[in-house]
């Protein structure tokens, strides 16, 4: 029986269950509702819930659950070392999904693979078959039980409401256990890397060369790759903090409130454009431009289109709406209290604007400034158009650099042997920024905790 | 403010301090303050009295021309301060608050340390030639404010760690810091204990000796105390202004006579 349709099945016998329950609870006291200690809804709502939800629950947990059981059940038949069985077993779950998917297996029956393959598959039918059956059972259970617990003073309404608490544990959850595992999978990948690489010669190494098959040899040093993520961020910050700053100044305090209502929502909508856009622009546009002025035919500072300062302009660009509509937000936040204070003591605007509004909004605006830093500093799609390839460590920002986010793209693209340094070096990297933009982060709300403790 | 002198000075004007002649206030099209003339003595406390939304805030705001913050917001009508009309195209607003001092109903310190707060005004407008003179000033405007042997210690602590009662007493330091004229006081302690509140009750009544305080309050009790001439507003329109002694004691107006007895408001 296909998913979509036992998931269907489910809740329309749920459905039912909940017409079933409201009838139930309203007969239960002779139509009059105002002796039910709920409203009807609720006990309706709880029969539903009572089905369908631990139906379900089970379903996904099952099918969560079942590849890995199989997978160790047959994996324990299998003989060999630890790395042989891992491949021979990948080998089996793809025979036996073509087993159930076409009918005909790729491989001979009688070979080990095409043996496990055949097992395999039969014991995903029969998994399949049992929790189908299983789910059936639990859903039929709770609709019974829960049924059976109508009556006019049972109290529904706080069963729904445990069974809602319980739902947005469950939502919380998840999002939380997922950050721990992508974190967890960035840590073990990254320790392996480490056992076949030494970690001094990466943290330290100021040459990035890798080579196909290379090794622990290979130059894999993330220094020039820091500096080209740093120095890129450094230009985008130069461009975007003054300038979106003065913006949100001017449409905070200066602008006319219809000007604010007009353009804020587009500022707005510039901070929205994927950022891959302005990575052509980068490419097509700024790249050319800056090589107009500074390249062999002007100042002869710069070999191509792709730099750092393209990169690092263009990424500016892209950093102004978002700095100077979070400024903005924060300083409309400054009680006009202190400026009308100010304004009692005979300040200007321009007074009053540089001695208390600016200060008392400056840590929501280091805050601000520094969530931008770090969205610089992850920026991948801009500085793989804009930045160039090369790592190299120089001061020159028309020189063509890349980035820390640039070169795990390049190292995880194409066919990737997991076992080989140059690979497995992504994984490095991207531990290298979590903890980077993870520090800047929280940084920023200390900063900004701080802030919220002076006006409440 | 301008240097011409006003010509036609009456034998009274020494006293009067500022004067109001049909003043009308608009916000949008509402209309806020109705043909309000009335006249502020010099070194002296006058209340505003009257029900919530009646206008006193709004009319207080003119005399400091904070109204003009407000874009939705619309004067007519002549206000003098000294004989010279504040609303004059040659008068600017800022210098005009320098005299005019304002002290709002919330404790508003500026987020910096209690001595920047009350050097903020005298830093703005130049009035200290030297550190030392700054130091000085600073003293003499907390010792005004009674709250100098609190503060003496903890000068360059935040303002904002102050308890209310101090907070509101270091606004009043700050205010009276510029020098100003006249001090206008928005509700002052409506956001005090009692305690406090009789703190800075004797600090209006010590202010009294330099300046022309004009208070707004909703309490009988401290309009009385502290007041010797008192304003009734209903309504946006002045109704009664007089000897506080004569419009608590016998009103003439039965609208007043019913506020301070507590039948309207
Ligand atoms: N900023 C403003 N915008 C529009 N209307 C206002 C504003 N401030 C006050 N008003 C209106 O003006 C009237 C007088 O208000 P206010 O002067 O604050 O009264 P009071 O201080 O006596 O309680 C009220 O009706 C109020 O709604
Ligand atoms: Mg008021």
């Amino acid at each position: 029986m296909p998913l979509s349709w036992i998931v269907l099945g489910l809740l329309a016998f749920a459905m039912a269950g909940f017409f079933l329950g409201r009838a139930r609870a309203t007969r239960a006291v002779q139509g009059d509702a105002r002796k039910l200690h709920s409203l009807p809804f609720y006990y309706g709502a709880h029969v539903f819930l009572m089905t369908f939800v631990s139906a379900f629950g089970l379903l996904v947990f099952w099918m969560a659950a079942q590849p890995s059981v199989i997978g160790w059940w047959i994996g324990a038949g299998l003989e060999g070392e630890p790395g042989a069985i891992t491949l021979q077993l990948s080998e089996i779950k793809r025979g036996a999904a073509q087993l159930l998917e076409t009918g005909t297996s790729p491989y001979d029956a009688a070979s080990v693979v095409g043996a496990g393959a055949v097992r395999y598959a039969g014991m995903v039918q029969a998994g399949h078959l049992f929790m189908v059956v299983a789910v059936v059972l639990v859903a039929l259970g709770g609709f019974f039980v829960s049924l059976r617990q109508v009556s006019g003073e049972f109290r529904a309404r706080n069963s729904v409401e445990a069974s809602v608490r319980g739902l947005l544990i469950g939502a919380s959850l998840i999002a939380i256990l997922t950050t721990v595992g992508i974190f967890l999978a960035l840590i073990f990948n990254t320790i392996e890397f480490f056992r076949i690489y030494p970690a001094s010669q990466f943290l330290f190494g100021t040459v990035w060369q890798p080579s196909s098959g290379g090794g622990a040899m290979q130059p894999l040093g993330l220094l020039p790759l820091l500096w080209g993520t740093l120095f890129i961020s450094a230009i985008a910050l130069a461009v975007a903090v003054p300038i979106g700053l003065f913006a949100a100044i001017y449409l905070a305090e200066y602008a006319t409130p219809r000007f604010r209502n007009t353009v804020k929502p587009l500022l707005e909508v510039l901070a929205g454009i994927p950022s891959i856009v302005y990575g052509l622009f980068a490419l097509l546009t700024v790249g050319p431009m800056l090589l107009k002025v500074f390249g062999s035919g002007g100042l002869g500072w710069m070999q191509g289109a792709s730099s750092v300062m393209t990169a690092g302009l263009v990424m500016g660009i892209m950093l102004i709406p978002f700095v100077s509509s979070l400024s903005d937000d924060i300083i409309n936040a400054v009680p006009q209290a202190l400026r009308d204070g100010s304004y009692g003591l005979g300040a200007t605007r321009s007074e009053t604007i540089r001695q208390v509004v600016l200060p008392a909004a400056l840590p929501g605006i280091v805050g601000a400034i520094i969530l931008a830093a770090s969205r610089a500093i992850g920026e991948t799609m801009l500085v793989v158009f804009g930045a160039g390839a090369a790592g190299r460590l120089s001061a020159n920002p028309f020189e063509a650099m890349t980035t820390v986010t640039a070169k795990i793209v390049s190292q995880l693209t194409g066919d990737s042997d997991f076992t080989q340094p140059e690979v497995l070096v992504a994984y490095a990297l991207g531990t290298t920024l979590f903890l980077v933009t993870l520090g800047l982060n929280l940084l920023a709300q200390k900063i900004v905790a701080k802030y919220r403790e002076q006006y409440t | 403010m301008f240097d011409a002198k006003i010509s036609e000075t009456t034998v009274t004007q020494n006293d009067i301090k500022i004067a109001a002649r049909k003043v009308q206030v608009y916000y949008g099209e509402a209309h806020a303050i109705k043909d309000v003339s009335v006249d502020i003595l010099d070194k002296t406390v006058t209340a505003f009295i009257g029900p919530s939304g009646c206008g006193k805030s709004t009319f207080l705001r003119c005399i400091n021309r904070m109204n003009d913050t407000i874009p939705i917001c619309r004067v007519e009508g002549d206000i003098l301060l000294d004989g010279e009309d504040i609303y004059d195209k040659r008068v600017d607003p800022v210098n005009l608050r320098a005299r005019v001092g304002m002290v709002f109903q919330k404790p508003n310190p500026f987020p910096k340390s209690i001595y920047d707060n009350v050097a903020y005004g005298p830093r703005i407008h130049g009035l200290a030639r030297t550190k030392a003179d700054l130091d000085e000033i600073v003293e003499r405007a907390l010792r005004r404010g009674a709250i100098w042997e609190e503060v003496k210690d903890r000068l360059h602590q935040p303002g904002t760690g102050l308890s209310g009662g101090q907070q509101q007493r270091l606004c009043i330091a700050r205010a009276v810091a510029t020098e100003p004229e006249v001090l206008l006081m928005d509700e002052p302690c409506s956001a005090l204990d009692p305690i406090a509140t009789a703190q800075v009750e004797e600090l209006i009544d010590e202010l009294r000796q330099s300046y022309s305080v004009v208070i707004v309050t909703h309490s009988m009790q401290q309009a009385a105390r502290v007041s010797q001439k008192t304003a009734f507003f209903h309504l946006g329109n002045l109704v009664e202004y007089g000897d506080t002694e004569q419009i608590f004691t016998n009103p003439v107006d039965p609208r007043t006579e019913s506020y301070i007895t507590g039948r309207i408001g």
